[in-house]
């Protein structure tokens, strides 16, 4: 099984056409949604996000980071919340991504896996801060 | 051509689309994308399937033909506007097909087949049939879904099966899996994945197990052997008989995410939360537990940066929720609260080990047992040192408890270590080393000896 990030995206025609639906109803959807996820053992987070414009932004293209407020700049495209799904296969965690009650110009789901320790090499520095670990411990218990 | 746009439901079922050169797509990808929507939702059809038919045998096998039918028609027509609705109505249409074919034998199937055809059972009379017919979604009774649901689970985990039987069946009504899947989880063949579910279906035919939530006086007997199932198939996933390592793990998800699934059904059983708990801060230490080159590594060694805090969240949470019910924690619960002790502590001398000691003593008397009562020694010694620990290995050597077993030598032999009592050391964990079946714990051991 493996972890899928079910990213939420809108251009800000999406989202402007989001504002004008009825919020009870969204929030009874979005509701359902969840549940039925919960309900078939899949759902392990998910959250939403507050309107970017409450948000800050900061950019690394200087040497120096520089925050500005608000939603990034020129990117026309929103980040609005994500659900975390564990599910056997990418088609699984596609398939609940077109169960989503999203709709409208714009509005997109990103399906994403999230790497496991089997995507990064087990060598290295993993096994340095391992061993550095392992002697503190060690030591602690020969201390006790 | 995409694997999203073959799967896509916005698309109608019509023919190719010139544009894009015909339907022309892989059969694994549309092969994944059927299996997708069967993993989510096998259990919701053929719980509801065995409702209507009220024969499990019959509805798993309908169900079955329904996928089979699916994963040729899919690809071929493109995936129908409801796919569930689609997969549904094939199954009943099935099923009818089969009372039809027996009613020539009986007429009480005649009447069922009669029934089906005309939604009667599900909407209550006849007039309705073209309404069912042109919205099969109407099958679903949104109120029943999780009773038939959780009638699935108890059925596939009834007594009556051998636990092999219970494992394969509860992987393929509930889980989803083929019996592909199940053999290569399992390292056997296939055709005896599919031997033990025909014979556990005609197991639960001859012993007229009905097709329902046990009643309250029954419940509790059934739902243990529920968790017990579960966790079955949790442990071959965590502790290897064999296999490739995604494999173990791959089972070992699958059982949390059918406690998952226990726990949104039956959300007042206490030992159903203790159970996710247990399985949730197990597994979180999974990252942690096997070295670059698969070798075990112990949870004193472990490094706890590995550790997957959201599962711990999920465990806790679970663990909150038992004892929220108020009825006491019982053994799921109690292991529960023993692995969050270790999953909370940030190192081994940082553990509560009095706190342990306390939760194996009640462990110990809700699920007596000799490992117990040497997991509770282990958690002295390291509260109170080995001396405190020493009298109750003893004991337990002395009650000839846990004979054969490299546990209890390995235990003894450490105890002693710690006390500087050398010699009587090396000879405990010599004879563990030569009980111990484990090669790898078998090294640790000779080496451990060796260093004294």
């Amino acid at each position: 099984m493996s972890k899928y990030m079910l990213i939420m995206r809108a251009t800000d025609e999406g989202a402007a056409a989001y504002e004008q639906l009825d919020f009870a109803q969204v929030i009874a959807d979005m509701g359902r949604y969840n549940e039925s996820m919960m309900d078939a053992g899949v759902l392990a987070a998910g959250e939403g996000l507050s309107d970017a414009s409450e948000g800050s932004v900061v950019d690394f293209s200087s040497e120096t980071p520089v925050v500005t407020d608000g939603p990034y700049g020129e990117t026309k495209e929103l980040f609005n919340g994500f659900w975390i799904v564990d599910v056997a296969t990418k088609e699984e965690a596609i398939e609940w991504a077109k169960r989503a009650p999203l709709s409208g110009p714009g509005t997109k789901l990103e399906v994403r896996r999230i790497n496991g320790p089997e995507d990064f090499p087990q060598d290295d520095e993993w096994i340095a801060k391992e061993e550095g670990w392992r002697q503190e411990q060690e030591q602690a218990q020969r201390a006790q | 051509m995409s694997v999203v746009s073959v799967v896509s439901t916005a698309q109608p079922a019509s023919g190719p689309d010139p544009d894009e050169g015909g339907r022309v797509v892989d059969d694994a990808a549309s092969r994944r994308a059927v299996e997708a929507v069967w993993r989510i939702e096998s259990s919701r059809i053929v719980g509801a399937l065995a409702r209507y038919t009220n024969d499990f045998a019959l509805a798993e096998d309908v169900a079955s033909e329904a996928l089979a039918e699916a994963l040729v028609a899919w690809p071929r027509d493109g995936v129908p506007r409801d796919p569930t609705a689609w997969l549904l109505a094939t199954g009943r249409r099935r099923a009818i097909d089969a009372f039809r074919r027996r009613a020539g034998r009986d007429e009480r199937y005649a009447a069922l087949a009669r029934d089906l055809g005309e939604g009667g059972v599900v909407t209550g009379g006849p007039g309705s049939a073209a309404r069912a017919d042109d919205h099969p979604d109407l099958l679903w009774d949104p109120d029943r879904i999780g009773d038939d649901r959780l009638a699935l689970l108890f059925v596939a985990c009834h007594p009556v099966l051998s636990k092999e039987a219970r494992v394969a069946l509860t992987l393929r009504v509930v889980g989803g899996l083929s019996s592909e899947e199940i053999a290569r989880a399992f390292l056997v063949p296939v055709p005896t994945v599919q031997a033990r579910i025909t014979r556990a279906k005609k197991t639960l035919a001859a012993a007229r197990v009905p097709f329902e939530v046990p009643a309250a006086q029954d419940r509790a007997e059934r739902l243990g052997s529920v968790l017990n199932v579960l966790y079955l198939i949790f442990t071959e996933g965590s502790t290897a008989s064999g296999g490739s390592e995604w494999m173990r793990t791959d089972l070992a998800s699958e059982a949390i995410r059918l406690a998952r699934v226990l726990t949104r059904l039956a959300p007042d059983e206490p030992e159903a939360q203790g159970l996710l708990a247990l399985l949730e801060l197990t597994a979180a230490r999974f990252p942690a537990r096997t070295g670059p080159d698969g070798e075990p590594i112990l949870l004193t060694d472990q490094n706890r940066r590995r550790w997957d805090r959201s599962a711990i969240q999920r465990g806790r949470a679970a663990l909150a929720r038992a004892v929220a019910v108020g009825r006491g924690l019982g053994p799921y619960g109690l292991q529960a609260a023993i692995a969050e002790q270790h999953d909370v502590a940030p190192s081994v001398p940082g553990t509560d080990w009095d706190r342990i000691v306390v939760l194996y003593e009640a462990l110990g008397r809700v699920a007596p047992s000799p490992v117990v009562e040497l997991n509770r020694a282990v958690a002295v010694s390291m509260a109170h040192g080995p001396a405190a620990a020493l009298p109750l290995v003893d004991d337990l050597v002395a009650r000839d408890a846990l004979r054969g077993s490299y546990l209890l030598p390995s235990v003894r032999g450490e105890l002693l270590a710690r006390l500087g009592r050398a010699p009587e050391a090396r000879r405990e964990l010599e004879l563990a080393a030569s009980l111990c079946e484990n090669e790898r714990e078998r090294g640790v051991l000779v080496r451990k000896a060796a260093a004294l």
